[in-house]
């Protein structure tokens, strides 16, 4: 296996000293990383699961808007960061391991590095403070 | 393939008789294959790289890892650049900003050196590269981004038969809890998998290393555990510190020994000539 481009490294090393909640995807989708504080959002902990392919990390995460309806793939800022390679932002509910809603901000960015190829994306989450 | 190493002090020139067995000059080393010359470098080494008649042709390649001045010092000193019959061509990493000819025009410009690289007599070319492979003579040459700062790259050197691997300036250990021991998670590795001879950064003791993160280098534990990871058949420390001594080099090697690395290692030296098959 080929390794990672460095700037995909730096970002897990990064996310590896933050104590907000992140996630790091190669250009397909699939979650090549979450840090500790991410690991209380998917119920999952990066030491026993690894790698996840985009199917199984985006089934245990669910996600909906302030109406209840369940919000599709494409309505999520990372996968919409893995679609343009641009920045995105939104701020939508998810239903924590507790059976307790909890409304959070979600921004996602692309990993563009020097050679200007996107080798990947990350998503930062926070509890939202938005009325 | 033949290697001597001109230079494999770190950061600045040393002179003195406490540095003169490992030697004072910055990075430079040179590879031989079938009357092919590259150059891997240009730091103070590169002053006194002698090119006789063993070169096959006109045509010389300088490949530089970055361009940090302890790497391109020596480069206005090259001897070939202002042969008017010299065909040279400079390999270095792209910015994502400028370009090599005007950020290497920093350096060789007035007021830090009288000639400007335009006005140099030989024949020349430069050549970005990044994530990239390509061909010099028998030479088949893989470049990589690597952790260091500023563009910076490392390079594999396969030859007709070995493969040498050059990363005078890494530190793959950035990070809050050291190097990931995961093939996938290791900058550089993928030039260094399986090489014959690794030349590799190993600044600093580990205890040095906890005050220097982020400066771009590697301690001599680091670089050992690397090398390991990588398979690599034989290591040679580099870019050593200038303010260690040769005392001070040949106890940090002794009090490093203690590992047990089954492969072959040893402090880098100036002069150094290795024969590869
Ligand atoms: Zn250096
Ligand atoms: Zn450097």
């Amino acid at each position: 296996m080929p390794a990672y481009e460095i700037e995909i490294i730096l970002n897990r090393q990064l996310a590896d000293c933050l104590s907000i909640p992140a996630f790091i995807t190669d250009t397909k989708g699939n979650l090549i990383f979450y840090n500790e504080p991410a690991e209380t959002i998917l119920g999952k902990r990066f030491e026993d699961t690894g790698e996840m392919p985009v199917e199984q990390w985006a089934t245990d995460f669910k996600p909906f808007d302030e109406n209840g309806k369940q919000l599709s793939p494409e309505e999520l800022p990372l996968v919409n960061t893995l679609q343009d390679a641009l920045p995105h932002h939104k701020t939508f509910w998810i239903e924590s391991l507790q059976g307790k809603n909890q409304k959070i901000s979600v921004t996602a960015y692309p990993i563009i590095g020097r050679t200007g190829k996107m080798s990947g994306a990350v998503a930062i989450f926070w509890k939202s403070t938005d009325v | 393939m033949k290697i001597k190493l001109w230079g494999v002090r770190g950061s600045i020139t040393t002179t003195g008789p406490e540095t003169a067995y490992y030697g004072g000059n910055t990075s430079c080393a040179d590879v031989w294959e079938d009357g092919w010359l590259l150059v891997l470098d240009g730091g103070s080494g590169i002053q006194k790289l002698v090119v006789d008649n063993q070169l096959a042709n006109k045509r010389i390649d300088v490949l530089l890892t970055h361009l940090h001045l302890d790497h391109i010092q020596g480069l206005g000193f090259f001897k070939p650049l202002f042969d008017a019959s010299m065909e040279i061509h400079i390999w270095g990493p792209a910015s994502s900003t400028r370009t090599l000819h005007s950020r290497l025009s920093r350096y060789l410009s007035p007021p830090l050196f009288p000639v400007l690289i335009r006005d140099l007599p030989c024949s020349l070319t430069l050549h970005e590269i990044g994530n990239s492979t390509f061909q010099i003579g028998p030479f088949s040459l893989q470049s990589n981004y690597i952790i260091h700062p500023g563009p910076t790259v490392g390079f594999r050197v396969t030859g007709n038969h070995s493969v040498f691997t050059y990363i005078p300036d890494h530190e793959p250990a950035l990070g809050r809890n050291g190097m990931i021991e995961d093939e996938q998670w290791m900058s550089g590795i993928d030039l260094a998998r399986g090489a014959d001879l690794l030349l590799h950064d190993a600044q600093y003791t580990a205890a040095e290393y906890l005050n220097k993160k982020g400066w771009g280098h590697s301690s001599i534990d680091d670089a050992a555990l690397f090398a390991s990871v990588a398979g690599v058949k034989h290591l040679l420390f580099a870019h050593h510190d200038p303010a260690r001594s040769d005392e001070a080099l040949n106890d940090l090697y002794a009090a490093f020994q203690n590992n047990n690395y089954t492969f072959k290692n040893e402090l880098a030296r100036e002069g150094m000539e290795i024969t590869l098959p």
